[in-house]
């Protein structure tokens, strides 16, 4: 049979696909990371609106979600409107999320004393619709909340970002559960830009996109936030060496 | 007028005049309550006597009562003529429960003057009588703790006319566990039905519903039912009647509802509330009903509901606007709706803002979510950490005193060669807030260790001189 036959069933087949999937592929509104190498690797070019995506932190990250948080931070500051933040723990320090691109004019905290009720407000403030993002400091994940989440982001096209931070790191292992979640992203700290002089320069992560729904895992080593959100990717590895020897002693 | 000069109040009944009330000055000089007037002015010279006015205090009751219903809980009544009553069952967590509750209301009217008693228990009739009754400022009886609390008090506290309380007397009932081990039915003869019925309520035995104080401007509307009701469905078909009617009523005057109370009566004679406050005026029905309906839940139907009262409790007024579309400008969405329903659930919604201080715990205030965007920003440049611990851990460093950063750092245990390192900033004490940190000094750090870990490490002092500090060493957040 010709080839054009077949690319058109495939085509037929990809709608009908994308039809069952929902709404969400309809609007199929992203939020690109300015970088190729990165929104390649994405469907549709760019983290998508209307969708949930997971951060965690690697290593000691698990536990404070540092640079987790940041990555979020950062993803939040490029969209436009408000950004609801929801949490237990207030450790979240103002200034450097500010100096990631979020103006504290724009985040809105909305503290709970348990798991459930961050959960809830999380899916209001999907429902709601008027948001940038919503991000959410969240322990556990069943596949039951995240759906819901999911689909409250479908509904109005708000991006719902989940800050993964585990009371121990051995419980990290947890991150390997299936959810809902559009992408899966875990940002772990790397040693600092090297700078000619004494000093740390601009800190760097490496972001493991572990799974995306319609797409293939990958990794990249990033530069963190600027002043304006924007992470940079660094191709190699600065000082080339110890990587291997770093991932080595993760707890995961 | 000085305080310290007596003075009391005096009531006229026919043409005897007495004191019926005294202030403590007058009350050491060995005046009393009840005392004849011209007998109080023979024990001290040139006693100052003020002219009862029951109506003037009667209307000043009332506007406090207003007030508590603002404040408090949904219903509030004026309880006599000197007190007032609330159910505040399911409004004292709001005010952090009900000690904080009750102490509180007690130490603000006392900053206006007011010599106030609170008690909080579980009849109407058991506050009564401790508040007038029990020296203590604030009391607390625990739930079915009441007979025990008021079996000693005397009778009087039992809302019992005057020839009554005096006949028991005769009889040698002195308290209210004597009156109550007493036989009922020659009480019943020889009384009438009343002393039986103040027995039952102050014990909890037959309820004792508070009909709450309402003013004419209060806006407020109500629905009864033939049959009572008792689904969720139903109730918030309900809510939904009610608030469309209670907009309309709120639009004829032009105004907007801040804190609204949806209260139910049930078949069984009990009322139950709910309440919703919203962060602006508003009289959008579609977010009422949202706000009260997230709240059927908490409502216990029992055998039914016959009546549901919705009130606009606090009111602003609230203009119509003109939105005019524009293509061009971008626009801005009011997030106050879901700050509202979010508010309502009791979690903590605020902002932050910049406060200018290098210290930086307090460089960082929490406001209200929807006050207005300064668009002031943090001025320091300086790189800061996106974790801030609330209470700086202490480490165990290496480090050349007094500028150098650590080279090793064990912080819970695990030990880190530090790599890389900036540093020191230096932060001055606030001494224009604290005396105590007049001299006091913090070198900040930032140190990474060989993972990349990037920690923001401090000593105290200058690592020179002991009085600006200990010069140990802590952790203070953790940079992404």
């Amino acid at each position: 049979m010709p080839r054009a036959y077949y690319t058109r069933v495939i085509d037929d087949l990809r709608q009908r696909i994308a039809h069952l999937e929902g709404a969400a592929s309809r609007k199929a509104v992203v939020l690109p990371f300015g970088i190729p190498e990165m929104d390649d690797r994405l469907p549709g070019g760019g983290l998508s609106f209307g969708a949930i995506h997971e951060i965690a932190g690697g290593g000691a990250g698990t536990v404070d979600g540092a640079a987790a948080a940041l990555f979020a931070g950062g993803i939040a500051a490029r969209a436009k409107g408000k950004v609801l933040w929801c949490l237990t723990r207030p450790d979240l320090f103002g200034p450097a999320l500010s100096q990631a691109g979020l103006h504290p004019d724009r985040v809105i905290y909305c503290e709970a004393d348990r798991e459930e009720d961050v959960l809830a407000s999380m899916e209001e403030g999907l429902s709601f619709g008027g948001l940038a993002a919503v991000v959410g400091e969240l322990v556990r994940l069943p596949m039951t909340q995240s759906r819901r989440l999911q689909l409250a982001a479908e509904k109005t096209g708000t991006m719902g970002l989940i800050v993964r931070r585990w009371r121990r790191q051995s419980e990290a292992s947890d991150f390997g559960n299936p959810s809902a979640s559009t992408t899966r992203w875990r940002i772990s700290v790397l040693p600092s830009e090297p700078l000619p002089t004494v000093g740390v320069g601009r800190a760097r992560w490496l972001a493991e996109l572990m799974r995306v729904k319609a797409g293939e895992c990958a990794e990249f080593e990033l530069g963190a936030c600027d002043a304006k959100g924007r992470v940079c990717l660094f191709p190699v590895s600065g000082d080339g060496s110890d990587t291997q020897a770093w991932r080595g002693s993760r707890a995961i | 007028m000085p305080s310290d000069q007596p003075i009391v109040v005096i009531s006229k009944s026919g043409s005897k005049r007495w004191v019926s009330a005294a202030d403590p000055a007058a009350r050491k000089l060995g005046l009393r309550i009840g005392m004849a007037a011209s007998k109080a002015q023979a024990v001290i010279a040139g006693l100052t006597m003020i002219d009862a006015d029951p109506a003037a205090d009667a209307a000043a009751l009332e506007r406090l009562t207003l007030w508590a219903l603002k404040q408090y809980s949904p219903v509030v009544a004026v309880d006599g003529t000197d007190g007032l009553v609330m159910d505040t069952e399911g409004a004292d967590h709001l005010r952090g429960g009900e000690t904080l509750m009750i102490t509180g209301l007690v130490n603000l009217l006392r900053g206006k003057g007011l010599t106030v008693r609170a008690a909080v228990s579980d009849t109407w009739g058991a506050s009564h009588a401790i508040t007038r009754l029990v020296s203590a400022e604030t009391t607390i009886v625990p739930i079915g703790g009441v007979s025990k609390a008021v079996v000693g008090l005397p009778i009087q506290c039992l809302r019992l006319p005057p020839d009554t309380i005096h006949g028991l007397r005769v009889l040698g009932v002195e308290t209210v566990g004597e009156l109550s081990a007493m036989p009922r039915a020659p009480l019943t003869l020889r009384f009438g039905l009343e002393v039986g019925r103040r027995l039952d309520q102050i014990f909890g035995r037959v309820a004792e519903p508070i009909e709450p104080l309402r003013t004419p401007e209060l806006v407020e509307v109500s629905r009864n039912f033939q049959e009572p009701i008792g689904a969720a469905d139903t109730i918030a078909k309900y809510i939904g009647k009610l608030v469309i009617q209670l907009s309309a009523k709120l639009e004829e005057r032009g105004l907007g509802v801040r804190r609204s109370d949806l209260v139910i009566h049930r078949v069984d004679n009990t009322r139950q509330s709910v309440r919703a406050g919203l962060q602006k005026p508003v009289r959008d029905p579609r977010r009422l009903t949202k706000l009260l309906c997230d709240q059927i839940e908490k409502i216990d139907p029992g055998f039914g509901i016959e009546k549901m009262i919705l009130v606009a409790v606090m009111v602003e007024p609230l203009e119509e606007r003109q939105v005019t579309s524009s293509l061009i400008e971008e626009e801005v969405v009011d997030v106050t709706p879901l700050i509202d329903v979010l508010g309502n659930r009791g979690q903590r919604l605020y902002r932050l803002t910049p406060v200018a201080s290098d210290v930086p715990e307090r460089s960082v205030r929490r406001i209200s979510p929807v006050a207005d965007e300064t668009g002031a920003d943090w001025a320091v440049k300086w790189p800061r950490p996106s974790r801030l611990f609330a209470h700086p851990e202490q480490i165990e460093t290496l480090a050349v005193l007094p500028d150098q950063p650590p080279v090793v750092v064990t912080w819970r245990g695990k030990r880190r060669s530090i790599v890389r390192a900036d540093g020191p900033e230096r932060i001055f004490g606030e001494w224009w807030l604290r005396p105590r940190e007049m001299e006091a000094v913090r070198d900040y750090f930032v140190v990474e260790d060989e993972q990349g870990e990037r920690l923001w490490v401090y000593r105290a002092g200058d690592g020179v001189d002991l009085s600006t500090g200990s010069h140990r060493w802590f952790l203070h957040g953790i940079f992404g």
